[in-house]
């Protein structure tokens, strides 16, 4: 059964945690305490049910079969793609394509959207504490276009200012790319105040919200940028699915990215028509378990409610942050008044990677390296930092454990 | 897995206070390693006399892994013929990869690093020097930095 909470004082961390069968394994005969769910989040025994359940009784191919498993499974995959539509209140399912997850849905919109508008000098506008993700794909299609990458820096806080974003938008600029929230320093970007500046200068806006949305209500009406990608794996869902909302008149413009079968109408080896949105991005068989697991994921969501895990989130990342700062020769790497609930972190003379493991030893699984933002590290100068991440899970008893397992690592230094 | 069995006393000593560090020049043939995971870069230089490395060095930034794995081996392998270098990496190597592996008697501090193999993930750590200085040794025709990944 679910945790469900009517309102946040309510929030049981310890039930919900209850629904994660994986947290109560032992890693090196140590309690587990899981403290990376931003590079992938555990999933609730309801999503992995769900997905058992499919793939036991309901699974066949969909949009093909007349027989009944296929209509199953068609119903159970366009019931997920509307289940997503509506956890980002897009307007419409013809504006959710599914997509193996964020980084799919990026070079989507790389190749598809920008790769035929571009011309030589236009510009892609990134910022300072993006991805890989969301700045590899914009440097394939600039090699490609003749298109020039510009960077939005960010100060020494984590922090992107919109009066930086708008210096740096011209008349050039035809497309926006930005985080919504940093996975290697948590700073959250007042996204819709950048679509509209965006907007005001008719550049096109894409927002990873890979970390944003499982963390707080998304709401794609409100924040009114033309693309958003995110993936089910961050947000207590399948690895191997995501979705692209995408506004869907530039959909219509876009040619298909990708050919073969569900994105076609007919085929002629003269020609093809295509498949209506949003079947003429999907081109092959779905990930059908994937898109099920996400909109279970979903469900179990809104069960906590989304507003209810943000606020345990924050209590948790100031608790964290306060008891952190303790502990001797330890710099938090990130410090945007607005922050998701991620700490990167070093400590003098510990390295990252050593640190990583002897948390390890003690059953706190972190995340240790360049977080795929090699950039971030750059500018602050690091090889390398911690990051504990938190999730709905989360709760005050693993942040004194890896409180504990940093004085370890103090202790095994010297 | 034991802590301790990593971070021995003389990895820590090492880590904290690198032998041979610092770069020669001029040098006959330096190369430069990076271990993409992460993060770790390491630079070797050295002098050779004949097929002998008469002198060495190596700086850098990585894990105490890393630089004490960099030190202990210029330390071990100054003075040595190509041919005594290829040995130890091969013993080394070893020791570091196979859990029942032998220690042999020669490796001397080396045998420290013995307890990386229960680290699975730490192992390129403690390698990456050695690719650099095979990259160095064998530099006349290589180019680039030798990567663990």
């Amino acid at each position: 059964m679910n945790a469900n909470f009517a309102s946040p004082a309510a929030y049981d961390a310890d039930r919900v945690w209850r629904d994660f069968p994986i947290l109560r394994r032992e890693v090196h005969g140590k309690p587990l305490v899981f403290l990376d769910s931003a590079a992938s989040s555990q999933r609730p025994a309801s999503v992995v049910a769900a997905v058992d359940r499919y793939e036991t009784y309901s699974h066949a191919n969909v949009h093909r079969g007349v027989h009944q498993l296929s209509q199953e499974a068609t119903g159970l995959f366009e019931h997920a793609r509307e289940r997503v539509r509506g956890f980002v209140n897009a307007y419409s399912t013809r504006e959710v394509i599914f997509t193996r997850g964020t980084t799919e849905a990026i070079n989507l919109v790389a190749q598809s959207y920008a790769r035929p508008r571009l011309q030589r000098g236009d510009e892609i506008l990134l910022t300072a504490l993006e991805h890989h993700a969301n700045i590899v794909p914009w440097q394939l299609v600039a090699e490609q276009t003749g298109a020039l990458i510009k960077v939005v820096p960010m100060d020494r806080r984590g922090v992107v200012s919109l009066d930086d974003f708008a210096a740096h938008l011209t008349g050039r600029t035809r497309i926006v790319a930005c985080a919504h929230v940093s996975n290697a320093l948590g700073t959250v970007l007042p996204v819709r105040e950048i679509v509209k500046l965006a907007h005001s200068r008719g550049a096109v806006v894409l927002i990873d919200g890979a970390q944003a949305v499982p963390h707080q209500r998304v709401d794609l009406k409100d924040i009114n940028c033309d693309f958003y990608a995110f993936s089910g794996h961050k947000m207590y869902g399948p690895t191997g699915i995501g979705a692209l909302v995408g506004r869907e008149s530039l959909l219509e413009a876009m040619p298909p990215w990708q050919g073969g079968g569900d994105m076609i109408l007919t085929v002629s080896f003269e020609k093809t028509t295509y498949n209506a949105l949003p079947f003429k991005f999907e081109a092959g068989t779905p990930n059908i378990s994937g898109a099920i697991g996400m909109a279970a994921a979903i469900d179990y969501i809104d069960t906590l409610g989304i507003e209810n895990i943000h606020a345990h989130e924050q209590r948790l990342l100031e608790i964290a942050t306060e008891n952190m700062q303790r502990v001797p020769g330890l710099t938090i790497i990130g410090t945007a008044p607005e922050k998701a609930s991620v700490i990167s972190f070093t400590i003098d003379g510990i390295h990252p990677h050593d640190l990583g493991t002897i948390l390890d030893a003690e059953g706190v699984a972190v995340r240790t390296g360049h977080h795929c933002a090699m950039p971030v590290m750059e500018f602050f100068n690091v090889p390398a930092t911690a990051r504990a991440s938190f999730a709905c899970y989360s709760r005050e008893s693993d942040v004194d454990a890896l409180v504990a397992a940093l004085g370890k690592a103090r202790e095994v230094f010297g | 897995m034991d802590l301790k069995d990593l971070y021995r006393e003389v990895i820590l000593d090492h880590n904290k206070s690198p032998r041979l560090f610092g770069r020669l020049d001029p040098a006959d043939s330096s190369a430069d390693g990076h271990n993409p995971l992460c993060g770790d870069r390491l630079h070797v230089s050295l002098r050779l006399d004949g097929d002998r490395v008469a002198d060495l060095r190596f700086d850098g930034k990585g894990c105490a892994i890393s630089v004490a794995s960099a030190s202990l081996m210029c330390e071990a392998v100054k003075g040595k013929q190509r041919s005594e270098i290829a040995h130890l990496f091969d013993e080394m190597h070893a020791v570091m990869t196979h859990h029942d592996a032998p220690i042999p008697d020669d490796l001397g501090k080396l045998a420290a690093l013995s307890g990386v193999r229960d680290f699975p993930v730490r192992v390129k750590c403690a390698t990456l020097c050695w690719h650099t200085l095979n990259a160095a040794l064998a530099k006349d025709s290589a180019s680039g930095p030798i990567k663990t990944e």
